[in-house]
């Protein structure tokens, strides 16, 4: 971070001259939003920031920022992103992603990029169905998602993303949505400020294929019901009344009834520092109707970064052999002088 | 091999030779391609001109004594110039019935053979599916066989060391070597001070190897089964200091060479693959040069990697072979349309699909050319040689930065693999490379964001310079933030323009500006006779064939000259002058007809192709064959 007095940053400054072009109503709108305001919070230059996507409704998100940003192809934008961050360590570099990018095409970088735990925050905007190409089902649809590609329904299970970023090793691991702005902001700042890989599920709304499927979580009346905000070194505790939690039988979850059930210390407290993943692992499993599903951190353990790996071993490599040598390259072999 | 025997101080007969092309072939664990780079070491520090060809299997242990596990090193050395690893052998030293079988048709008539007569057992014979032993039933009474006991021997020789029998056998291929170091007079010091540094903290098997090897020559020296011994007296090279290389150590060291007089940081992410994996290998150990290597995910990711490293202002450069290339197409097709320098390496093997991995090719001329969807050009360089595989790296990086644009090098697994000498460079003679960066907006006055021109005082990512180079402006630098990608682009600003007429000017921008690297390359130098009845034509790994086959053509008396293309895109600006000076073109090419097919198309020559895909490079006589075939014609 900078040390020197920066121009303080307004959201709007972050603004760039792009029309934008997302379809009225999109939940990319609000994230685009709060994206600027939590930039501006961060007191981080502007010129150190990048923005590095693929394809799909969400990649466009770069060109309407005003600082670096690099649309890719589809799924590969965790390479681009990977390769700006060896090249330039000092940047903020975000990835912006699709359920269809990240998780169906882009899976294997996906997977890789955050097991390297190489500093970049990728958001992987989740609306369960392919927009740009006007309406597939993806890898994230529930089962029986009727669309142009499955007439009769989709028969194959969903990726649960944020199982698969644990698995895949994510040192940083959170969900939001779109429709809850506050807490979208602060996630978003939270990421920022994790070192290592940060991997963000944030439900979207796409208004045109998909309308209203996280309505369950995002409309007043049914989401403090089914959506579970966690809060490290705090009880487990969701419901229009603050009293069903979540209790461990062995290492099976249950939701209990507070006071009817059990007392409020039986309530697993959240602990988003903790090394074991099990945890984590089973509130990335929480589904609607039987489990409320999780917003807000999950995991966040501290581990050295790829490119703080990498610059460390430039540096020994540096210290021992010293500053390269060309002529001394050449002649690392058997020589002989034709005279 | 013309020869004339001098008496030696002993009574031994020794011929002083002009040149040997001497094959070791035996089983994958064998140790032949140790023993063959340990000869062409020695061969080259005594002052012999080299050229090898290692050849093997694409299994790493197949079966032992089976024909599939057959592993071969060619060395071709002399006392005169050449410029290939030899067409026939000389000699050929065998470890196994399995590699007598599939190499005895490369050995000359009356050549020497060297047999380890150990390992012609029943059951060795089964395995190379041999049904009667050929060391008996006179099948080989047309060469000069030197039937010699190795493993035997071998184990007798190091018996004190206290190996276990498998360990001593491991030592039989510095037994075979000292025998053919005995034979050749090479001196034995380079190879044990290589045992000595290779094997110091293991005692036993250092003193075991040194054992086997000084035993190797000693019974050559001693026990009369030699027929001769030959001398190659020192090669009349250009006077310097020189090193051996290969194909690819040249590629890493001409990256580096680059990026440092540069003063650049270089990013260079791969998957590992035959033959290109040796090029990551080399750069690992090369992080006190600033160099970043990554071993990515796939070959997809490697080149997302470099691409992104080089938006951030390093040199991305990724490696691979053909299989890889494919599967790169679309981010090399991104790295066009945003303009962004990339070098792309491509140590072309047998295709397609996994094809022969381990075996040269050059059909990766048109993919590299086409191989991506819509108007998509890069800029194409391939080197001739091993050693020229320096100077193309070089050039590759210093094209790729001027232009902003991915350049492809099209190297292949024979130059990859085989070695040259080298001579060292002098560092104040190679070209200079220099990048810039903009530190601050680029508009002027009267320009606007209209016309796709911009606001004054604002940067223009894609406002170009005389040669139609966009600005490489780094991420980090306050003031030219600014947005990329693969959406077509209004020219000036960069912004997304799906206009057609906008389209089609940005598609012939992009080719006139590849087109104008011609500008900066060489002239294509005419070899041989400058015009007359027949001009051979060919573009990489095949220089060396090609440049033999055209002198001996000379030296019987036919007209022929030789252009060898460096560059195949842009061709050299005076490509057309030198084609009007002859009256046939002949193409030789380890491929269809790729080259032809682009000449014949662009020049419109009427050029014969000759082509061989056997997963090996030309023979000089097939060549021969060739073009005074097309002369009689």
């Amino acid at each position: 971070m900078a040390t020197t007095a920066l121009p303080t940053l307004k959201p709007q400054d972050f603004a760039s001259d792009q029309e934008i072009r997302w379809c009225p109503g999109c939940g990319d709108y609000s994230i685009l939003a709060q994206m600027k305001k939590a930039l501006s919070t961060l007191n981080f230059p502007r010129e150190k920031m990048a923005f590095v996507s693929g394809i799909g409704c969400s990649s466009r998100f770069p060109y309407y920022m005003n600082t670096y940003g690099f649309h890719t192809i589809h799924g590969r934008a965790p390479t681009f992103a990977t390769g700006l961050k060896l090249a330039q360590p000092e940047l903020m570099v975000w990835v912006v992603t699709g359920d269809g990018d990240g998780l169906s095409i882009g899976g294997n970088h996906l997977i890789h990029a955050l097991r390297r735990n190489i500093d970049i925050k990728v958001l992987l905007f989740n609306n369960e169905i392919y927009g740009l190409t006007k309406g597939q089902y993806s890898p994230t649809s529930r089962v029986g998602t009727k669309s142009k590609t499955t007439l009769q329904g989709s028969v194959d299970s969903p990726i649960r993303p944020l199982s698969m970023a644990i698995a895949a090793e994510a040192t940083f691991v959170a969900r939001t949505m779109d429709l809850d702005p506050n807490h979208l902001t602060m996630t978003l700042q939270r990421a920022a400020a994790h070192k290592g890989s940060a991997f963000v599920e944030i439900y979207q709304n796409c208004k045109i294929f998909n309308d209203g499927v996280f309505e369950y979580v995002t409309e007043k009346t049914t989401k403090s019901d089914n959506a579970m905000f966690l809060e490290h070194g705090k009880p487990m505790i969701f419901g229009k009344d603050r009293n069903k939690g979540i209790r461990l039988n062995g290492l099976t979850p249950e939701v209990v009834t507070i006071g009817k059930d059990c007392a409020l210390d039986d309530v697993v407290v959240h602990d988003e520092n903790v090394e074991n993943p099990t945890m984590a692992y089973l509130l990335s499993r929480f589904m609607c109707p039987a489990f409320p599903e999780a917003f807000g951190v999950v995991r966040n353990v501290s581990k050295p970064s790829y490119d703080e790996l990498q610059a460390k071993q430039s540096a020994d490599a540096l210290a021992k052999k010293g500053k390269g040598d060309l002529m001394k390259m050449f002649k690392n072999d058997d020589l002989w002088t034709v005279e | 091999m013309s020869a004339t025997a001098t008496p030696d101080s002993a009574s031994r007969k020794v011929q002083e030779v002009e040149s040997i092309t001497i094959r070791f072939a035996g089983d994958s664990g064998d140790g032949m391609q140790l023993a063959g780079t340990q000869f062409t070491n020695v061969s080259a520090v005594l002052g012999n001109d080299i050229a090898t060809f290692p050849d093997f299997p694409a299994e790493i242990r197949a079966p032992a004594g089976t024909l599939a596990g057959v592993s071969g090193f060619q060395v071709h050395f002399a006392s005169s110039d050449i410029h290939t690893p030899g067409d026939t052998l000389n000699c050929l030293v065998v470890m196994n019935p399995a590699a007598l079988k599939t190499n005895l048709r490369d050995l000359e008539p009356g050549g020497i053979l060297i047999v380890n007569s150990d390992s012609f057992g029943a059951n060795d014979l089964k395995k190379a599916k041999y049904t009667v032993n050929p060391l008996e039933d006179g099948s080989l009474k047309g060469y000069r066989v030197v039937r010699v006991a190795i493993d035997t021997l071998n184990r007798e020789a190091v018996k004190e060391c206290g190996l276990t029998p498998k360990d001593s056998d491991r030592c039989k291929n510095f037994f075979a070597l000292g025998l053919v170091y005995w034979m050749f007079e090479r001196p034995m010091d380079g190879t044990l001070k290589y045992i000595k540094d290779k094997f110091g903290k293991k005692i036993d098997v250092l003193e075991a190897n040194t054992r086997s090897l000084k035993a190797g020559y000693n019974y050559g020296d001693t026990v009369e089964v030699m027929p001769v011994q030959y001398r190659v007296a020192k090669a009349k090279m250009t006077p310097g200091v020189y090193r051996k290389i290969t194909g690819n150590e040249a590629m890493a060291m001409g990256l580096v060479t680059a990026s440092t007089l540069a003063e650049k940081q270089l990013v260079f992410s791969g998957y590992p693959i035959t033959p290109a994996s040796d090029i990551l290998h080399q750069l690992a150990d090369m992080k006190n040069f600033g160099v970043k290597t990554l071993q990515a995910e796939d070959e997809i990711a490697a080149v997302g990697i470099a691409i992104g490293a080089a938006y951030g202002g390093a040199i991305g450069i990724t490696a691979t072979s053909g299989p890889g290339i494919c599967l790169k197409a679309e981010a090399i097709g991104l790295a066009v349309m945003t303009e962004l320098p990339l070098v792309v390496i491509d140590v072309q093997r047998g295709g397609p699909s996994t094809g022969l991995p381990t075996k040269t090719e050059q059909a990766d001329l048109l993919q590299a050319m086409f191989g991506r969807n819509g108007e998509c050009p890069v800029a194409i360089v391939a080197p001739r040689s091993p050693g020229d595989c320096f100077d193309m790296a070089f050039e590759a990086i210093r094209i790729a930065t001027q232009f902003m644009v991915p350049t492809f090098v099209l190297s292949d697994g024979y130059i990859a693999n085989g070695a040259e000498p080298w001579p060292i460079p002098d560092l104040s003679k190679l070209p200079s490379i220099k990048v810039q960066h903009p530190t601050g907006p680029n508009s002027s006055n009267g320009q606007t964001h209209e016309n796709g021109a911009g606001e004054p005082g604002t940067f223009l990512p894609y406002k170009r310079n005389e040669l139609l180079v966009r600005p490489w402006a780094i991420p980090g630098t306050p003031g030219l933030e600014h947005r990329i990608g693969g959406i077509e682009k209004q020219d000036g600003t960069g912004n997304v323009n799906y206009d057609g007429h906008n389209h089609e000017h940005m598609v012939k921008t992009r080719a006139q500006k590849v087109a104008n690297i011609a500008k900066t390359i060489p002239d294509l130098e005419i070899e041989g006779d400058q015009d007359g009845d027949l001009l051979v034509i060919g573009w990489g790994g095949t220089y060396g064939s090609i440049a033999t086959a055209v002198q001996r053509a000379r030296r019987k008396g036919l007209k022929v000259g030789q252009v060898h293309f460096r560059h195949l895109n842009p061709f050299p600006k005076n490509t057309a002058e030198v084609f009007k000076k002859f009256k046939k073109f002949l193409i030789p090419e380890l491929n269809a007809g790729q080259l032809l097919l682009l000449l014949r198309a662009q020049f419109l020559i009427p050029a014969q192709g000759y082509n061989k895909v056997q997963g090996r490079p030309f023979l000089v006589s097939e060549l021969e064959e060739a073009i005074e075939g097309i002369l009689k014609s």
